[in-house]
């Protein structure tokens, strides 16, 4: 379903993302963890055609069901973007602004990809925020961005980006502004669209325990490229490169040590 | 002063907030919350998104008012300051934001950034701004060339640490951390760690962690406080939190956790159901709804927070025995 070939993305002639290799099937879950700054948001925003002005791809191909999307005009891509492949930021507020009120943004949104009217897409609205078990969705769709917590904008941006059932969810550290309770419940839900649409997910995360929880390969990234990939088994089990095994280190746990 | 008889540096007493909703509602996002903070510790902050966390300390670091209820820094009531004096008593209290993005203008390089507030307070002159600033990225394991950088082309664990060095450029003696490391990856997460830790040390910094990872909150408090819409719940001894807690939610809150040691086969666990809305907060015990220990009582009565043991405070009507 994905082929990324070799690329790399370069920002101000520098390169960013080393020969990204990365081929999907459909339904299979991805994550990418590591380094920050490494490339990971990098290499999905290539792949999502939302790159800052200053990067691009210069090097290597991206295939989406067999067709390039580098060649795509901007058009088609606007048109796949949100409907066939859909992307979560790692900051929501990139996605909601926050001096207008959700329920204009979601209809807005819903009306781009589909035919309906503006009631029809404030109820679709309102039912994916209950589905995503947000409380009162009718008085969330009346608020704006700044008046909802970060936790909470996040959520309502998931629910945007699951309301067409992409083929694929790029997800770039979707639960880190998120409370324990709450991300349980958003990585059932991607597993959920995942089973029921075979929604295929690329998954950016720094929690290693939702990386392993949800997906069928893991890749560790640093310094722009992927250092280590593999199952949960090989990567929490049988790390084979030092930062591997330096970044599972690294995770505070229950049992672990306390400095204080 | 022996081991529990830290100066108090900061103290909520029964901190109010009430926001104005659609429909005439009122939404009550802090409900009578009071907490201390002693010098050269920390206050765990954990609970739902949305459950009044960040309200709170944008009220203590007088970013935001409380309705009702008053909050003493260092024995001042800070709702009474004006001028001059809430100059002062705000630069005791920094705070790094959970979306540092927001705070930070994209036209201004780096070195701007973070020698701001030092500018502000007149502690440098201009000409010095180059050196403080590599100094301060030094701290936060930043390459000194980012001083020329401006912060939207970075990533977002690069623009975390930046928003964190500057908040310690004025070497407060409250520093307020909103998910501060939620943006980094573990291994940086640990050096920053580290430094919160060194400088808490050294300077005798008191610090309010508001962090999603529980087990990283254990490792760091000296006090953890669960809050639930709007109310604290359990207070426990930082390395009680896990082990020694018994609050329902916070049970609930325990069994939602990923780990790289958790059995796989599980599906993980989470509260089903959903958070009910700040605008309705159930009369009784706000976690009635969810609780499957709910009994009649939950429903009619608030618990109230109380103390089970030393150090140690829960509002639940299970340990209430003279229900
Ligand atoms: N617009 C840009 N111009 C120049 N450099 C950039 C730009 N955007 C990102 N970079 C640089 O590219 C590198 C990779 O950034 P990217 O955002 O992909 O990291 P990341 O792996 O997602 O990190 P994090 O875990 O912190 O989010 C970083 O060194 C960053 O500073
Ligand atoms: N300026 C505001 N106006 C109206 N409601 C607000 C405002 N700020 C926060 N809230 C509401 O108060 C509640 C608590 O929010 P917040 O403190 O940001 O939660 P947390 O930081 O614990 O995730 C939420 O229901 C949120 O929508
Ligand atoms: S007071 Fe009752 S409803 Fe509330 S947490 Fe305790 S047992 Fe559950
Ligand atoms: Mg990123
Ligand atoms: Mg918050």
């Amino acid at each position: 379903m994905l082929n990324m070939n070799h690329v790399t993305v370069t920002y101000n002639d520098r390169p960013t993302l080393i020969d990204f290799d990365l081929h999907m099937k459909q339904g299979e879950i991805v994550s990418l963890v590591g380094e920050s700054g490494s490339g990971k948001t990098t290499a999905i925003r290539a792949l999502f055609g939302l790159l800052p002005h200053e990067g691009y791809v210069s090097d290597g191909d991206i295939l989406f069901e067999g067709e390039s999307l580098l060649s795509k005009s901007e058009d088609e891509m606007a048109r796949l973007r949100g409907s066939r492949i859909s992307m979560i930021f790692q900051d929501s507020g990139a996605m909601i602004n926050p001096i207008r009120r959700i329920g204009a943004q979601f209809v807005e949104y819903i009306r781009k990809h589909e035919k309906i009217s503006k009631k029809e897409a404030y109820r679709k609205g309102v039912a994916m925020l209950e589905a995503m078990r947000l409380p009162d969705g009718d008085n969330i769709m009346r608020s704006y961005g700044f008046q909802l917590s970060g936790g909470m904008r996040q959520r309502v941006g998931i629910a945007m980006a699951m309301t067409f059932r992409p083929d694929l969810l790029l997800a770039d550290e979707p639960t880190s502004a998120l409370d324990v309770t709450t991300q349980a419940q958003i990585v059932r839900q991607m597993m959920d669209l995942n089973k029921k649409t075979g929604t295929s997910i690329i998954i950016v995360t720094h929690n290693l325990g939702v990386a392993a929880y949800m997906s069928d390969r893991i890749l560790v990234m640093q310094n722009g490229r992927i250092v280590e990939q593999g199952d949960r088994e090989q990567i929490l089990k049988h790390p084979q490169q030092e930062y591997t095994q330096k970044l599972l280190a690294a995770i505070p746990t229950m049992e672990g040590e306390a400095y204080v | 002063m022996s081991e529990n008889e830290k100066r108090i540096v900061l103290e909520a007493r029964e901190v109010t907030r009430i926001f104005p909703a659609s429909n005439n509602r009122q939404l009550v996002a802090n409900d009578k919350v009071s907490l201390t903070l002693h010098a050269g510790e920390t206050l765990g902050i954990v609970g739902e998104s949305g459950c009044g966390k960040s309200t709170f300390v944008r009220m203590l670091a007088q970013l935001d008012k409380p309705t009702s209820g008053e909050i003493h820094i260092f024995g001042d009531d800070i709702s009474g300051l004006k001028g001059s004096a809430k100059r002062k008593s705000r630069r005791h209290v920094q705070m790094v934001f959970q979306d540092p993005a927001d705070s930070f203008s994209p036209k201004m390089k780096v070195k701007d950034i973070l020698c701001e507030p030092l500018m502000n307070y007149g502690l440098i002159k201009p000409k010095e701004k180059q050196t403080i600033a590599e100094y301060l990225l030094s701290q936060v394991e930043l390459p000194t060339d980012f001083a020329d950088r401006y912060t939207h082309s970075m990533s977002g664990g690069q623009r975390q640490r930046i928003a964190i060095a500057r908040a310690l450029a004025l070497e407060p003696e409250i520093l307020i951390c909103d998910e501060a490391t939620s943006a980094l990856d573990v291994s940086v997460q640990k050096s920053i760690v580290d430094l919160l830790l060194s400088i808490q040390k050294k300077k005798e910094i008191a610090i309010v962690l508001i962090c999603h990872d529980v087990a990283l909150t254990r490792s760091m408090a000296h006090t953890a406080a669960v809050m639930y819409l709007g109310n604290v719940v359990e207070v426990v001894p930082g390395k009680q939190l896990g082990h020694g807690m018994c609050h329902p939610y916070t049970e609930a809150l325990r069994g939602a956790i990923f780990s790289i040691d958790m059995d796989f086969s599980k599906p993980i666990e989470s509260i089903e159901s959903e958070t009910p809305s700040p605008l309705d907060v159930p009369q009784g015990c706000p976690f009635a709804g969810r609780c499957d220990k709910c009994m009649d009582v939950c429903r009619i009565t608030k618990p109230f927070l109380r103390e089970v043991e030393p150090g140690h405070q829960i509002a639940c009507h299970l340990y209430n025995k003279t229900n």
